[in-house]
């Protein structure tokens, strides 16, 4: 190799230097110490670790019984956020991409939750929610329905489907917003020519833009359960878990075993059980989107 | 002989001549169409009072008093409290807050363009040993969940003594931003005509100089979708600042929200200034650059 070419590849390598040198420190480093620490007990100070091989895994697949409630929880919010969130969604986004004015001010109003922080988001309706003076019951009581009143965010009937309703709230402008965008990449002479040929609503939505946004369906899909399942701003904000374990979600648990029992290796290892888990769902996602598009 | 015209079955009964049967069939149309129109708006309104009822709400309630702010149900509040604003900027610590979250952000903003945009110039347009496996490894960290990492990144930071610190809340958050910023840039670079930059280097600048004078400032759209994009994740950012910060001091406004309403749970109105505070700014960016964030969702989401 020449000086020059020397030179030229080093002062090319000066672009990339930062961005690796901070890749590897804060994700790289991270991303194989979690690895590492998953298979020792250890309390994050104490200079000693011990090694424990699998027992982690062991006990947060098998003996953690919090662990799979909080799953479970955070499934629920999920099977509602895939449902009724993305069903919203999609039912503003195709009526927006018609001719209708006013298209930009709903955009605009839409998107407004998705950009407030969790935090804001979840103080903002614990006290929507509130039992004694929230406005929720206000309303109810006003209406004459005292008897529905509810502590909402207290009772372990309701505050689940609570937590759910406020991550809903804060959700859907997003989808709506990708759906409407692969709405309006849909070519409109496909939906001209089959109107001109004496197609009907349902048959245009069924043959024309349900197999053109199928991509779109599946990637709104993974991105809502990648998203939901790691549910945390808002819960601290409301729930914090309780009450009992009744909202407790996997991002809760990790983080009580790290910080509310100093059990730092345990958390390691419930931190890679829940990727691995997020992973697999999301290969189980692609899988069905690829062979799904076989038939369109 | 006349011929007898025969006449159909459906033409007996009084047929409707052919411009009157556009005119109905107008009608037809106008009267689907309104229906339409009349029940889109009608649900898109309502959904849109649900999105704004709750912020209008908690304005509304933190121009009030504590005493009035549980039996005053009222949306417009006749005596405003401004004052409540006063109190939560200065013995709320919401003003310190305040200029934390602006600082973080700025940081992370401007480190962000910078790292991202140097290494996503580099990928796009000059030739190195290991380009593709270096972007790819970059890039990786967008797509791969990794939930317990920031067990692992506390840990790192402990060990580094950056507990506590801004640096300490600043640098790992410059990294989050980095995928997307070398993501987005890099697609963008590839779409640039290259003939600006071949003159730039026959005038005699060197590849920083090319870099900086001619393809940072074509890419300003995409800076713009970056820009805006991280300084939402950062100001929104709890998660880290929870486990990071300590000091009441360093922290920034979603921390501080909490630290207050642990504080002060019964003092709504405060509360309800301090939620006011941290989103004006947010939502200020969010309606001058709404066209960008609507781009970069679009681009991060449909691209990937």
């Amino acid at each position: 190799m020449t000086w020059s070419r020397f030179k030229d590849y080093f002062t090319t390598y000066l672009f990339i230097i930062p961005a690796f040198l901070l890749f590897c420190v804060f994700s790289l480093y991270p991303f194989l110490k979690v690895f590492q620490l998953s298979v020792f007990e250890w309390d994050g100070i104490a200079r000693s670790m011990q090694f424990v091989w699998l027992n982690n895994f062991r006990t947060g697949l098998f003996y953690d019984a919090s662990w799979w409630v909080s799953m479970r929880n955070a499934g629920v919010i999920t099977l509602l956020a895939m449902t009724l969130q993305n069903g919203l969604a999609l039912m503003l986004a195709m009526i927006v991409d018609r001719e209708i004015r006013a298209k930009n001010f709903y955009r605009v109003v839409f998107y407004l939750p998705p950009v407030l922080s969790g935090i804001v988001v979840g103080l903002v309706w614990n006290w929507i929610f509130d039992g004694s003076h929230g406005l929720l019951n206000h309303a109810l009581t006003t209406l004459g329905l005292a008897k529905w009143t509810h502590a909402w965010l207290a009772e372990p009937s309701t505050a689940l489907v609570s937590v759910a309703v406020i991550h809903m709230w804060k959700g859907f402008g997003w989808g709506f917003v990708i759906l409407l965008a692969g709405l309006q990449a849909i070519p409109r002479e496909l939906n001209e020519a089959a109107h001109v040929d004496g197609a009907n609503e349902w048959q245009i939505f069924r043959k024309i833009t349900f197999p053109l946004m199928l991509p779109v369906f599946f990637l709104v899909s993974i991105l809502t359960v990648l998203g939901t399942m790691q549910i945390y701003d808002i819960i601290a904000a409301t729930t914090n878990g309780g009450p009992g374990y009744h909202t407790e979600v996997p991002i809760t648990r990790i983080l009580a075993a790290m910080v509310g029992s100093s059990r730092f290796g345990y958390a390691c290892s419930l931190g890679v059980l829940f990727g691995v888990i997020l992973l697999a769902i999301s290969m189980v996602q692609l899988r069905i989107s690829k062979w799904s598009q076989r038939f369109s | 002989m006349v011929p007898t015209i025969q006449l159909k079955n459906s033409e007996l009964a009084t047929p409707l001549r052919p411009s009157q049967q556009i005119q109905w069939q107008r009608w037809v149309y106008r009267a689907k169409r309104w229906t339409f129109l009349a029940f889109a708006h009608t649900f898109c309104l309502s959904v849109a009072a649900a999105c704004l009822f709750p912020l209008v709400w908690m304005v509304s309630s933190s121009l009030k008093t504590q005493t009035t702010i549980f039996t005053d149900m009222s949306l417009w509040v006749s005596h405003p409290h401004w004052n409540n604003y006063y109190l939560a900027w200065t013995r709320g610590h919401f003003g310190q807050f305040f200029f934390n979250s602006l600082l973080y952000t700025l940081c992370v903003v401007v480190g962000v363009i910078l790292i991202s945009s140097l290494a996503a110039y580099a990928f796009s347009r000059l030739k190195f040993p290991g380009r593709n496996v270096l972007f790819i490894l970059l890039i990786s960290t967008m797509m791969i969940p990794i939930p317990g990492s920031f067990i692992a990144l506390y840990v790192l930071l402990v060990k580094l003594h950056l507990v506590n610190t801004r640096l300490g809340y600043i640098l790992p958050q410059i990294n989050g931003g980095l995928a997307l910023g070398i993501f987005l840039l890099k697609t963008f670079f590839d779409k640039l005509p290259q003939d600006l930059e071949d003159a730039a280097r026959i005038d005699g600048c060197n590849k920083f100089q090319v870099y900086l004078n001619v393809a940072l400032p074509l890419a300003k759209p995409a800076l713009a979708v970056l820009v805006v994009f991280n300084a939402l994740a950062v100001w929104n950012e709890y998660l880290l600042a929870m486990l990071v910060l300590s000091d009441q001091a360093l922290m920034p406004l979603q921390r501080g929200l909490m630290v207050f309403q642990g504080a002060h749970l019964t003092q709504y109105p405060l509360l309800m200034a301090g939620i006011a505070i941290s989103i004006v700014p947010i939502v200020t960016l969010y309606f001058l650059m709404q066209r960008y964030i609507v781009a970069g969702i679009t681009a991060g989401a449909l691209k990937m």
